[in-house]
C-alpha cells in the first residue's frame, strides 16, 4: 500500500503548482485552471486521510468542492466569455480598470 | 372649617394668558391679544381681592395649599404648594393690582409695536413667576419664581432684541442675577443640610427655638449672608447693582413693572419671609443695614447727574430699595414692606409718566432736550407732579410715611444707628433735589427739544382722539407733542392717588403686619439691651416727631434748591459742575463701577477664554487633536492605497501572503 505522505507530498506539490501559476500567468484561462489545480490538490489530501482514517466526511466534502468548483467554472468560464467580448483580450494585466 | 382659596389659579391665569399669546397670539388681532392679556391679568387681581377679603375670617393667619409632592430623598421632602399669610397678601395684591394697571398702560404704549402679542406674552409669563415667587410656601417654589422672573426679565429687556445694546443689557441682568442666585442656592442647600427643610412653617418652626447668634458668626449668620446675596442680586444693592440702570433699556412698561414695583422687591420680601433667620443674625442684620445704606447714599449721589430721565429714575429705583434694605437689616420688616407698597405705587406711576412724556415727545429720553412740558401735556404733568412729591417725602403723600418710618427705625430700632438715620436722611434730601430736578427739567421753564412746536395741539382738548399712539423708544413721530390716550392716562391716575393716599393706612399695616413679623421684637429685644427692659416705642415719641420734622424739612431743602439751581438760575449748575469737574465726572460716569467690574471680572473672563480656553484648549488642543487624527488617517491610507492597483495579479499575491500567514500563524499555535 502506498503511503500516506506520498499522497500528501503529491497534494502539495500539485496545489504549488496552482499557486505557482495562479501568481505568474497572465491569461485568465491558465489563471482559471490554476485553481482548479490547488481544488484538486486539496482533494487528493482529503480523500488520503478519509481512506487513512476509514472516516467518510473527507470522501463526501471532495463531492462538496466538486460541486463548488463546477459552479465556479459555469460563472467563472460566463465571465471570461463575457470579458473576452468588451476587451478582445484574456491578459489580466490590461484588464486593471479598478486601479487608481 | 378653613376655605378652600384655590390659590394656585391666581398664577396660573396669567401663566394660560402667556400661553394663549405666546401659541397663537401672532395671528390674533391686536384687540383679541389685548382682550387675552388683560383678562387674565385682571382676572388673578380680581382672585387676589377675593381672598382678601375673605382672609381676615381665617382664625390662624395662615392658610396653606399643598398639591403634590414634588422632591422625595429620605425624610426630606418638597412639595407644590402655596402659602398666603399676612405678607404674601399684601405681596399679592401689590403685585397683581400693579401689574394689572401696567398691563392697561401698555395697551396704549406698545400699540404701534411690532411683536405685541409676544410683548403681552411676556409680560403674562412675568405675573405667573412673580406670583409663584410671593405666594410659595417653601423655598424651592420660591425659588422657581425667583428664576422666572429673572428669566422674564431678561426676555423683556430684550425686547427690541434687533437693537445690540438692549440684548447686552439683557444679557447683563440675567448673568449678574446668576452671581446673586449662587448665593441663594448654597443657602438653600445649608438648609437643607442643617434643618431638612425647605418649608416655610416646619423651617422656621425648627429654628425659632434657637438663640441669636450675638457671638461671632456661626451657621445663621452664614445662611442669612448667602440669602442677602441673591437678594443683593435680584435687588439691585451694592455691589450687584449694575444691571438695574441698563435694564432701562427695555420697554417703559417693563421697567415700571419688572424694575421699579415688583421684581426687584422680590429680595425685600425674601428677607423679610426669611426674618426668622436674620432676626437670629445680628451680624448679617448689620451687613444689610450698611450695604443698603450705602446703595442708597451712592445711588442717589448717581441719579443727581444722570441727564437721561429713565436712568435717574433707574438710580431713584435702586436708592429706594437701598432704604428698604436698610429697614430689613434694621429688623423693621414691617416699614420695609410698606416703604415696597409705596414705592411700588409712586414709582410705578414715575415711570409710566416718564414714558408718557417720551411718547409725547416721541421717543426722545434727555432731559435737556424737554422742558416747558406743563401745559402741553397737563395730564402727565399732575400725575407726575403726584408721584414726585410722593418719592420726595412731602407729606401727606405715600413716600413721607414710608420713608419716614424706615428713618424712625433706622435711629430707634434696637439695631438702628444714628449714622444710618444721618446717611438716610442725606440720601431723602438728594431723593428730592434729584427727583424736583426732573420734574423741573421735564415739565417747567422753555421747550428745548428740536420737534416741531407749531404742530403741537392744544393738550388735553382731545387726547383720545389721537387712537394710536406714536412709537415710542424708537421711531419718528408725526403729531407734535400730545397727551398720551386714556388708556394710558388712566392707570397712571390710579396711582398716583394710591400714591396719594397710600401712606395713610400707615398704622393699620402695620397691625396688620404684625403677626407676621410678632416674634422679631421679642428676639431683637433679648439680643440688645437685656437690662434696659424699655421699647424704643415708649421713650421716642416727642424725637419721633422731631426727626419728622427734619426728613420734611430735608425733602422741602432738596425742592428749594432744585428751584434754584434748575428753574431760577438755569445756569449755576453748569457753574457747579465745572468748578467740581473731577467729582462731577467721577459721579456722572456712575464712580466707574462698570469699568473697574469690566477689568476686574468681565475682562480676565474674556481674555481667560480667548487665549487659554479658546486660542489655548480648542484650537491647539481639541482642534489640533481633530486635525492630527484626520492628518494621520490620510497619510496611512495614502501608504495602504498602493495595496489597491487593480492588477489582478498583485491581488493574488496578496491572497497568496495572507493565506500564507493564516497557515503559519496556525502552524505556531500548532507546535507551541
Amino acid at each position: 500500500m502506498v503511503p500516506l505522505s506520498c499522497y500528501l507530498v503529491l497534494s502539495g506539490i500539485l496545489f504549488a503548482c496552482g499557486v505557482t501559476g495562479f501568481l505568474i500567468k497572465r491569461n485568465i484561462i491558465t489563471i482559471f485552471m490554476s485553481i482548479e489545480l490547488m481544488l484538486n490538490g486539496v482533494n487528493l489530501s482529503f480523500v488520503a486521510f478519509a481512506a487513512q482514517w476509514k472516516a467518510l466526511s473527507g470522501q463526501v466534502f471532495v463531492f462538496f468542492v466538486m460541486v463548488v468548483a463546477a459552479a465556479e467554472a459555469a460563472v467563472g468560464l460566463a465571465i471570461i466569455i463575457a470579458v473576452f467580448r468588451t476587451r478582445k483580450t484574456l491578459n489580466v494585466d490590461y484588464v486593471n480598470l479598478l486601479k487608481l | 372649617m378653613t376655605p378652600n382659596f384655590h390659590l394656585w389659579l391666581i398664577p396660573v391665569l396669567p401663566l394660560l394668558g402667556a400661553a394663549v399669546n405666546g401659541l397663537f397670539g401672532k395671528r390674533f388681532s391686536r384687540t383679541l391679544v389685548s382682550i387675552v392679556g388683560l383678562s387674565s391679568s385682571a382676572a388673578a387681581f380680581a382672585l387676589g381681592l377675593w381672598v382678601a377679603t375673605e382672609f381676615p375670617s381665617l382664625a390662624s393667619g395662615l392658610y396653606r395649599e399643598t398639591f403634590a409632592p414634588w422632591l422625595r430623598a429620605g425624610d426630606f421632602r418638597v412639595d407644590f404648594g402655596f402659602y398666603l399669610d399676612h405678607l404674601s397678601l399684601v405681596m399679592l395684591l401689590i403685585v397683581s393690582g400693579v401689574g394689572f394697571l401696567i398691563h392697561l398702560y401698555s395697551v396704549g404704549y406698545m400699540w404701534e409695536e411690532g411683536g405685541y402679542y409676544r410683548f403681552f406674552s411676556y409680560l403674562n409669563l412675568f405675573l405667573f413667576f412673580m406670583l409663584t415667587l410671593v405666594l410659595a410656601s417653601n423655598y424651592l417654589v420660591m425659588f422657581i419664581g425667583w428664576e422666572g422672573v429673572g428669566l422674564a426679565s431678561y426676555l423683556l429687556i430684550g425686547f427690541w432684541f434687533t437693537r445690540d445694546i438692549a440684548a447686552s443689557a439683557g444679557k447683563k441682568a440675567f448673568i449678574v442675577n446668576r452671581v446673586g442666585d449662587f448665593g441663594f442656592l448654597i443657602a438653600l442647600f445649608l438648609l437643607i443640610k442643617h434643618f431638612g427643610s425647605l418649608d416655610f412653617v416646619s423651617l422656621f418652626a425648627s429654628i425659632r427655638p434657637l438663640g441669636p447668634e450675638t457671638q461671632g458668626s456661626g451657621l445663621l449668620t452664614s445662611i442669612a449672608l448667602l440669602l442677602m446675596v441673591g437678594a443683593c442680586g435680584k435687588s439691585a444693592q451694592i455691589p450687584l447693582y449694575v444691571w438695574l440702570p441698563d435694564a432701562m433699556e427695555g420697554p417703559t412698561p417693563v421697567s415700571a413693572l419688572i424694575h421699579a414695583a415688583t421684581m426687584v422687591t422680590a429680595g425685600i420680601y425674601m428677607i423679610a419671609r426669611s426674618h426668622v433667620i436674620f432676626d437670629r443674625a445680628p451680624a448679617a442684620g448689620m451687613i444689610v443695614a450698611i450695604l443698603g445704606t450705602l446703595t442708597a447714599f451712592f445711588a442717589a449721589t448717581i441719579g443727581i447727574t444722570q441727564t437721561d430721565i429713565k436712568k435717574v429714575l433707574a438710580y431713584s429705583t435702586i436708592s429706594q430699595l437701598g432704604y428698604m434694605f436698610l429697614a430689613c437689616g434694621v429688623a423693621a420688616y414691617t416699614a420695609g414692606i410698606f416703604h415696597l407698597m409705596t414705592h411700588a405705587f409712586f414709582k410705578g406711576l414715575l415711570f409710566l409718566a416718564a414714558g408718557s412724556v417720551m411718547h409725547a415727545l416721541g421717543g426722545e429720553q434727555d432731559m435737556r432736550n424737554m422742558g416747558g412740558l406743563r401745559t402741553k401735556i397737563p395730564g402727565t404733568f399732575w400725575t407726575m407732579t403726584a408721584g414726585t412729591f410722593a418719592i420726595a417725602g412731602i407729606p401727606p403723600l405715600a413716600g413721607f410715611f414710608s420713608k419716614d418710618e424706615i428713618l424712625w427705625q433706622a435711629y430707634a430700632s434696637p439695631r438702628g444707628s444714628w449714622v444710618y438715620w444721618l446717611l438716610g436722611l442725606i440720601t431723602a434730601f438728594m431723593t428730592s433735589f434729584y427727583m424736583f430736578r426732573l420734574w423741573f427739567l421735564t415739565f417747567f421753564g422753555g421747550y428745548r427739544g428740536s420737534l416741531a412746536e407749531a404742530h403741537a395741539q392744544p393738550a388735553g382738548l382731545s387726547p383720545a382722539s389721537h387712537g394710536h399712539p406714536q412709537t415710542a423708544g424708537s421711531g419718528s413721530h408725526g403729531h407734535g407733542i400730545h397727551d398720551s390716550p386714556k388708556v394710558m392716562l388712566v392707570p397712571m391716575i390710579i396711582l398716583a392717588v394710591l400714591s396719594f393716599v397710600g401712606g395713610w393706612v400707615n398704622h393699620s399695616f402695620e397691625n396688620f403686619l404684625a403677626p407676621v413679623f410678632r416674634d422679631s421684637g421679642s428676639t431683637l429685644a433679648a439680643e440688645a439691651h437685656p437690662a434696659s427692659g424699655e421699647s424704643p416705642a415708649e421713650e421716642g415719641g416727642g424725637k419721633e416727631s422731631l426727626l419728622m420734622v427734619i426728613s420734611v424739612a430735608a425733602a422741602l431743602s432738596g425742592l428749594y434748591l432744585a428751584w434754584l439751581l434748575y428753574c431760577r438760575r438755569p445756569e449755576l449748575p453748569n457753574e457747579i459742575a465745572q468748578g467740581m469737574r473731577g467729582l462731577y465726572q467721577t459721579v456722572l460716569n456712575k464712580y466707574y463701577v462698570d469699568e473697574l467690574y469690566a477689568n476686574l471680572f468681565v475682562k480676565p473672563l474674556v481674555d481667560g477664554s480667548t487665549k487659554l480656553l479658546w486660542h489655548g484648549i480648542d484650537q491647539n488642543v481639541i482642534d489640533a487633536g481633530v486635525d492630527a487624527s484626520a492628518d494621520a488617517a490620510r497619510h496611512v491610507s495614502d501608504t495602504m492605497r498602493h495595496m489597491q492597483s487593480g492588477n489582478v495579479r498583485s491581488y493574488a499575491g496578496w491572497v497568496a501572503f495572507g493565506a500564507a500567514g493564516v497557515i503559519a500563524y496556525m502552524i505556531w499555535i500548532g507546535v507551541r
